[in-house]
């Protein structure tokens, strides 16, 4: 088995998981409803779950444990797409990228279900029981939003705009695609790019909102190999305040 | 968590006196039986609108409780801590849904106590107007606050409200946890590293005032309850709230090494009761009026969302909407 591929395939999951879930939790407190914070705060964490549970994967492949790998590293060395990084903005912002991110977080789960290495396959079975409940929220709320009022449809579409870029980066390719598709270990970042297409045209042709041409977007790439937006490290800098103000320290 | 020390208004003799006598019997007798008052039961007016009162302040009070701590989530050490910290900060958005809930049973809606709350016109716990400087605020308030919260909710679980009393008995149940975790958190801090220990110290010597304020002003300071004590509304008096909690806890916080600032502090042995200094009234009175370190940071933090998601509740109304959420 390929190890740096793994590693590589299992650093992306677990960044994308960990830095959405932190940022999905800003909103615990001040949502635009009371059920839609408490939505957004278990979301939040079942993401920052599933990124501890694929850091301990790394772990056993010889990566340091959870707590090091998540809380100590800098911006480059983050492998999460640009996407998940950007602020929370406004809560159809928030929205948008909920939607997007987890139809591909689900489709990818699902193909890494039948994966060829074990410990993968198996988190993964597990996992999309839960991610299964974000996209039902996230479709039920776009569905809705995208049709409510002349306000909410143009924001959502606006969101939608800005968004799409940053969500064609999610399916940036890696150095390994092919031999983690020869390996059997996962099919590619093409083919869980084609699903999902699919899938979110299939929800955004019951609403008012229009998916943009998407082979007249550039893809926002760079996530996958260090290069991140201004968002990143200001980010990671917050999460590791606590930790790092004593390191010899145990919290 | 939750507010202690409600304020309650005296209750005025001319309300009762317009109240149907022999309904008002019945009414009191079903108490006194330990019965429970259910919605559509008949209620003297006055009861009704202190209990919109009282839950009123709980249900803002878990809401704005949520801004201290909530602030600390992004900065937890660690995954344990961070999902631990999340996880609890839902439930006390949780518990302000409840809250909303059972408070709205009495004809007040939740849109108008949250317009009261943004206006200053109704209050919350006095003790989520101060700041939380450090990861140790944080620790505290989790185990301390809510550990002062249980004694109190505990005591009104046992009241004549059955809403109130229902939706109680279910946040009594999660707040074991919010405490187990604190305890947890302050346990590390206080044996840790002379860094982590210096910080539990001060965030001790911080907050341990506004904690006895927590319980509200002394007995013979507060206005007349008897009523509502009678129709089981309030539960024990803010002294005996305050008693039980020192009786709790005051030596587990001496059992880690941990100091409280007042040199007055101990039990008497003969009377069974803690002897304390009294914390600052006037300072309590200023803060509960608006003066506090953080009273227009978090009224203006709730502000803010509140104007933020006012597009998202129009569109949830929204009659030409093909699709209705089916809110869980
Ligand atoms: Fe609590
Ligand atoms: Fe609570």
């Amino acid at each position: 088995m390929n190890n740096i591929a793994l590693k590589d395939l299992l650093y992306k999951i677990a960044d994308d998981q960990l830095i959405i879930g932190h940022r999905n939790s800003e909103w615990t407190g001040i949502g635009p409803i009371l059920e839609e914070d408490i939505a957004f705060s278990s979301m939040a964490q079942d993401k920052i779950g599933h990124s501890y549970a694929f850091f301990n994967v790394l772990h056993e492949l010889g990566e340091s444990d959870p707590d090091t790998t998540a809380f100590l590293r800098n911006a480059e060395q983050f492998h999460n797409c640009q996407f998940v990084e950007l602020p929370i903005g406004e809560y159809d912002f928030s929205l948008v990228r909920h939607f997007l991110f987890d139809h591909s977080e689900m489709i990818r789960f699902e193909m890494l279900t039948n994966s060829s290495f074990e410990p993968i396959s198996l988190i993964a079975r597990k996992l999309k029981g839960e991610v299964k409940y974000h996209i039902m929220h996230a479709n039920v709320w776009i569905k809705k939003l995208g049709t409510a009022t002349n306000e909410s449809i143009e924001r959502l579409q606006k969101s939608l705009d800005e968004a799409i870029p940053f969500a064609l980066g999610i399916f940036e390719e890696s150095k390994y695609e092919e031999e983690l598709a020869n390996e059997k270990i996962f099919p590619g970042e093409i083919a869980l790019k084609e699903r999902w297409i699919e899938q979110i045209s299939d929800v955004l042709k019951q609403t008012e909102l229009q998916l943009p041409d998407l082979s007249l977007t550039e893809a926002r790439t760079g996530g996958r190999y260090g290069r991140h937006t201004e968002y990143l490290q200001p980010l990671l800098d917050e999460m590791s305040e606590v930790i790092k103000s004593d390191p010899t320290a145990e919290w | 968590m939750y507010g202690g020390g409600n304020l309650f208004e005296t209750p005025k003799l001319d309300e009762l006196r317009n109240e149907d006598p022999i309904k008002l019997k019945e009414f009191e007798d079903r108490i006194e039986r330990g019965e429970k008052i259910e919605p559509n039961d008949w209620m003297p007016a006055l009861y009704r609108k202190q209990l919109i009162r009282m839950i009123e302040q709980h249900a803002h009070s878990e809401i704005i409780g949520a801004l201290p701590e909530g602030t600390w989530i992004t900065r937890a050490p660690g995954f344990k801590r961070k999902m631990s910290l999340m996880a609890k900060v839902q439930d006390e958005v949780g518990h302000a849904q409840l809250l909303y809930s059972a408070a709205e049973t009495l004809g007040k809606s939740r849109e108008q106590m949250i317009d009261d709350l943004i206006s200053g016109k109704s209050k919350y716990s006095n003790i989520f107007n101060y700041p939380t400087f450090t990861w140790a605020d944080c620790c505290f308030i989790s185990w301390l606050v809510d550990a002062g919260a249980i004694v109190n909710q505990t005591a009104n679980a046992r009241g004549s409200y059955g809403p109130y009393c229902r939706a109680l008995d279910r946040i009594c149940a999660e707040e074991s946890f919010h405490l187990k975790y604190g305890h947890h958190c302050v346990i590390h801090l206080a044996t840790g590293t002379p860094k982590q220990r210096k910080m539990m110290q001060e965030a001790i010597d911080r907050w341990w005032e506004p904690l006895m304020h927590f319980f509200g002003p002394p007995d013979k300071l507060s206005v007349h309850t008897e009523t509502l004590v009678k129709w089981k509304v309030k539960m024990a008096t803010n002294d005996e709230n305050r008693q039980q909690f020192l009786d709790m806890y005051v030596p587990k916080i001496w059992e880690l090494g941990l100091t409280i600032p007042d040199p007055n502090l101990k039990k008497n042995a003969e009377t069974g009761l803690w002897e304390y200094t009294e914390p600052d009234w006037a300072e309590f009175k200023r803060v509960i009026n608006g003066d506090g370190p953080c009273n227009k940071e978090r009224l203006a933090v709730r502000r803010v969302a509140e104007e933020r998601g006012e597009w998202v509740r129009q569109a949830m109304l929204a009659p030409q909407s093909k699709y209705v959420v089916p809110l869980a």
